[in-house]
């Protein structure tokens, strides 16, 4: 009798005791996939996500909590990275991607304050001071910030233009009734 | 953004109804002539199962809400009625074949999506349920009556294909792979085949079986002229008939007292239909040529094995429902290699 | 693991030399009659972008008068083509216009409002071959030579191409293996000289010493003119080839004639071999021996709904609709215009579109040519799978792309496929089957694209967070300087105050 309740109680005490040391010694401190799902962000902090910053919405991203597609600078392509580093699968078909939009500059509005190009985060918007400001499309990530900067309302935001280059074949539509 | 049509701007006539019309073409000399040695109530089950079938994708199509006049236009549906029909025994009464239509399309088509979903081919799931629920209904075989005093007229055949009439004890007879195994059993060692086969007589179809896999000579012919309009390809059948041929040769000279002859084994039971219509099902079947190869051999050599070391005389359904199974394995096992890649698809070596 | 025997089997098996399907070609009449020249139209509409790679730019303005052969646009890169005036006549326009595109969207066009045909001088060779190579090649690409099978490479940097890369063999492509086509039938039949001469004029550029030129064997007028022509000289070889969808595929056509097959992924040149179209080969014959720059091409313009089918000398920027006209009408309402072929050919959106140089044919096709566009259940019946040329899988692939998964068709091959259309035209079901594919490499080419540009933002952020803190830490160094100065400064009055 006694002798099994002393070795069990006995391997229960040392395994419980490797435990407790493997869950101090061997802690990961934060998960090392937020990180690297942070350094494939934008990092503009643009926010059209909802949250605090691009690195909030990583850690949320892994954890599950937003859909990896809520990334709009982003767009798909960043989505299916994510997925892929994370290893989910990736459920695109209600996903409709955003028309992705620049910032453009109203030349007869800007006064050249320049308040948009210290607020850019990416140098995306050009000039100096009491120059008229110019937009770089290609590296405008559509964020919007620079719009309620602007004290005369010379920047709105547009669609990037549909050219020959980048038009691109919709997906077949199934004809109604004929597939489910 | 304009919608304009993507290429090609041309289409090969085709459709899927036709490719389903011509398989039903190809069948009509084997089915013709079943209704010619087994009468009228092969007729009759024949009618209710292709109708039951018909009925059953109309009300799964209905209750997924799709359009049935479309859906319906394929004529999938019909042909795997007919499939079934010549599957099963000719004289079988009226509910074996709603039943077994109802378990082809419903359960075995339909539950999985429909037209192109299924795994395993339809007809044959509904011959081994009905085989396995209804053993004696679907063991009832009957002489092929051309050549028997007892023929039914018109009236007879309605009565026992819908009225529950007994078959009459003349009329009965045992098939010739259910004789070898229930004499086999009995006796030890193969019994005599006088008066139970003859290649001739088997060959074009005069036997007791199946009410459309008799005849495999009109089988073969529907076979290759599917075959020639390139519905089917040579590899499934062939590989079938050479997976049974070559065990049977192979066992039968070994021990010819216990082992059926290649002959029996290549002209009874429902090998021909399978071959050439069952194990062809492209929805179940690979894609790949290799793949259809190896199937096909497996399908036979299952058949040869079932029929020989198995619990029951005839192994095709069977068969083919296990070669089923492995058919996504095989077909991507056998993908073909692509042009200016290996087989495992890294790119060619360059040499300038 | 190799085992050869094996390997032989499998490719027995397999049986991968039978590819490609069997259309109904439909090229007659317009393929027994000789090639019309079409008068020139009022207006000329001339897209700056009728190449493959950077638009070309301009070099007229509104108001200018040209003459026929003149610049109009040069060559805007690299890769890129000039383009030359068809026509003496006063530039109209420089702006948008209806591209010859499915998108239906505008694309910057010059606009000529024709008066005449005086020509500029152009510069003739009465023996091109004196000339060294890369001269030759120069003057090609400024006569705006681009790939006429239908790609529309710039020709010249193809030329180019031949010498760094040592090819050693010319593959000449005049399969013509697109239904109703028969352009390049023609062209061999009525200007085999200049074609030959073409060819033996690349083969000196690109330093090829074999040439093998591949005709399909539904043309065999075209083969015996050719094989006559080319009697002379014994380094060409013409070749009868056997006529199926799509032979007329560069890689198909070479695999087909030298038994080689381009590795996945790399250019022609890297196995020593160059492809060219017959129609690029006349053309280089006659900016070399003529002078001539690329202003005028064949197109055939057939189909169901054209009253006299037949193959016209068309001047580039003329409008569609004045080939069709030409042609006697239409018969019937279209239901598909077409530009190219009807297996890789681009939907028109009106026949306001102008001829391109790229354009092989106008085709107004009926519905019983085309089809309705209904798309039935896979049955898996394999018919795409023993068409594909390049032995993909089309059922899996549509099937992956379908469900969203475009990461798994490209797995199975998608970025091989030709979209040759050999699939989709022989499926029962009637899936668009190179439709998703065409969609599909869209999706992918959009997400590099958007990747590269998201890289680009995220440098520029970090480039302009670095420069911040750098500006800090500049900044409080200064100050840092200048108050250790201040101190330095004071402390040194102090002192001052203490020893007076």
């Amino acid at each position: 009798m006694l002798i099994p309740v002393v070795s069990i109680g006995a391997l229960g005490g040392v395994l419980g005791i490797g435990l407790a040391f493997a869950a101090r010694h061997f802690k990961v401190e934060g998960n090392p996939l937020v990180e690297e799902v942070a350094a494939m962000m934008p990092n503009s902090q643009c926010g059209l996500c909802g949250q605090a910053s691009c690195s909030v919405a990583a850690e949320k991203m892994v954890n599950g909590e937003i859909p990896l597609t809520n990334c709009l600078p982003g767009g798909k392509a960043l989505a299916q990275r994510i997925a892929e580093k994370l290893g989910v699968p990736l459920q695109l078909d209600g996903f409709e991607e955003v028309t992705p939009q620049v910032a453009i500059v109203d030349e007869l509005i800007c006064t050249g304050c320049s308040r948009c190009l210290k607020a850019c985060g990416n140098d995306a918007i050009i000039g100096a001071a009491k120059h008229i400001h110019g937009v770089l499309n290609d590296l405008c990530s559509g964020c919007g910030k620079c719009v309620d900067l602007c004290p005369t309302m010379a920047i709105s935001m547009v669609e990037v233009p549909v050219t020959l280059k980048s038009w691109r074949w919709q997906k077949p539509r199934l004809e109604e009734g004929v597939r489910a | 953004m304009i919608s304009s049509p993507h290429a090609p701007h041309a289409r090969a006539v085709g459709s899927i109804g036709e490719i389903m019309h011509k398989v039903m073409l190809a069948l009509v000399p084997a089915t013709l002539f079943s209704f010619w040695t087994f009468g009228w109530p092969a007729f009759w089950l024949w009618l209710v199962t292709m109708l039951s079938a018909a009925g059953w994708e109309a009300v799964c199509i209905k209750l997924a809400g799709k359009n049935v006049a479309t859906k319906l236009r394929d004529e999938s549906a019909l042909l795997t009625g007919w499939l079934l029909a010549l599957s099963l025994p000719p004289w079988a009464p009226w509910w074996i074949g709603v039943v077994g239509s109802f378990i082809a399309i419903v359960l075995a088509k339909q539950v999985f999506g429909g037209l192109g979903q299924n795994p395993f081919n339809p007809a044959m799931v509904a011959r081994v349920a009905l085989l396995i629920s209804f053993p004696v209904p679907m063991t009832q075989w009957v002489q092929a009556l051309p050549l028997s005093p007892a023929s039914v007229g018109f009236w007879q055949g309605l009565q026992i294909t819908f009225g529950g009439l007994p078959v009459v004890d003349g009329v009965a007879s045992a098939s010739v792979l259910g004789g070898i195994k229930t004499e086999l059993a009995r006796i030890g060692h193969l019994p005599g085949l006088d008066g139970l086969f003859t290649a001739w007589q088997s060959g074009i179809g005069l036997r007791a079986g199946s009410l459309g896999e008799s005849s495999a000579l009109l089988i073969l012919l529907g076979g290759l002229w599917l075959m020639r309009h390139h519905i089917i390809g040579w590899r499934t059948p062939v590989g079938m008939l050479a997976g049974v041929a070559v065990p049977a040769v192979f066992f039968w000279l070994l021990d010819s007292a216990h082992y059926a002859s290649p002959l029996v084994h290549l002209l009874s039971g429902g090998l021909w239909l399978g071959a050439f219509f069952i194990a062809t099902d492209p929805v179940s079947s690979p894609t790949t040529r290799t793949g259809q190869l190896i199937y096909g051999i497996g399908c036979g050599a299952l058949t040869y094995i079932i029929r020989t070391w198995g619990g029951y005389p005839e192994g095709v359904a069977f068969a083919v429902l296990l070669m089923n199974a492995i058919t996504p394995l095989l077909g991507r096992v056998t993908t073909p290699r692509i042009y200016g890649r290996t087989r495992d698809g890294n790119p060619l070596e360059v040499k300038p | 693991m190799k085992i050869p025997y094996l390997e032989k089997l499998f490719n027995w098996l397999e049986q991968s030399s039978h590819w490609g399907v069997h259309p109904d070609y439909r090229k007659e009449p317009a393929a027994s009659r000789l090639i019309s020249k079409l008068p020139l139209p009022p207006v000329l509409y001339l897209p700056l972008v009728q190449h493959a790679g950077a638009p070309a730019v301009a070099v007229v303005k509104v108001g200018d008068r040209v003459l026929a052969g003149q610049l109009l646009a040069e060559a805007g890169g690299n890769i890129s083509a000039p383009i030359h005036a068809p026509a003496a006549g006063v530039i109209e326009a420089i702006g948008p216009h209806i591209a010859p595109h499915p998108s239906g969207l505008m694309v910057e066009t010059i606009t000529l409002r024709v008066t005449g045909t005086e020509s500029v001088e152009l510069q003739t060779c009465a023996d091109p071959f004196s000339l060294p190579a890369d001269e030759l090649a120069r003057r090609v690409g400024e006569a705006g030579v681009v790939g006429l099978g239908g790609a529309t490479f710039p020709a010249s940097p193809k030329l180019n191409l031949g010498r760094r890369a040592a090819v050693h063999t010319l593959v000449i492509n005049g399969s013509e293996c697109e239904p109703y086509l028969s352009c390049d039938d023609r062209l061999m039949q009525e200007r085999a000289e200049g074609v030959i001469e073409g060819i033996r004029l690349i083969a000196y550029m690109i330093g090829a010493g074999r040439i093998l030129v591949g005709i399909e064997d539904n043309k065999p007028t075209a083969y015996k003119t050719m094989c006559m022509a080319a009697a002379p000289f014994a380094n060409i070889e013409v070749h009868s080839v056997p006529t199926r969808y799509p032979m007329g595929s560069g890689e198909q056509l070479m695999t087909w004639l030298t038994g080689v097959e381009l590795p996945a992924g790399q250019r022609m040149a890297s196995i020593g071999v160059l492809v060219h179209n017959v129609g690029t080969a006349y053309a280089i014959h006659r900016a070399l021996r003529h002078g001539e720059p690329l202003t005028h091409r064949i197109v055939t313009v057939a189909g169901g709904a054209v009253r006299q089918p037949r193959n016209l000398e068309v001047a580039l920027g003329t409008p569609a609709s004045a080939l069709v006209h030409f042609c006697g009408g239409l018969t019937e309402e279209p239901t598909r215009l077409v530009m190219g072929g009807p297996m890789m050919g681009q939907t028109l959106p009106s026949l306001d579109a102008p001829i391109i140089k790229g354009a092989s044919g106008v085709l107004a096709l009926t519905l019983a040519e085309s089809g309705s566009p209904e798309e039935g259940d896979c049955v898996r019946c394999g018919m795409c799978t023993h068409a594909c040329p390049l032995h993909l899988m089309p059922l899996d692939m549509a099937a992956a792309i379908r469900s969203g998964d475009v990461p798994a068709a490209q797995k199975m091959g998608l970025d091989d496929c030709l979209t040759c259309g050999a699939c989709a035209y022989l499926c029962p079901a009637h899936i668009p089957l190179s439709h998703y594919f065409s969609y599909a490499k869209g999706e992918t080419w959009a997400a590099e694209q958007s990747q590269r540009q998201q890289d680009q933002i995220r440098q520029s952020g970090e480039a302009k967070k670095e420069r911040l803190a750098r500006e800090l830490a500049e900044r409080r160094a200064a100050m840092a300087k200048r108050k250790a100065e201040q101190d330095a400064a004071k402390a040194a009055a102090k002192k001052e105050e203490a020893t007076s």
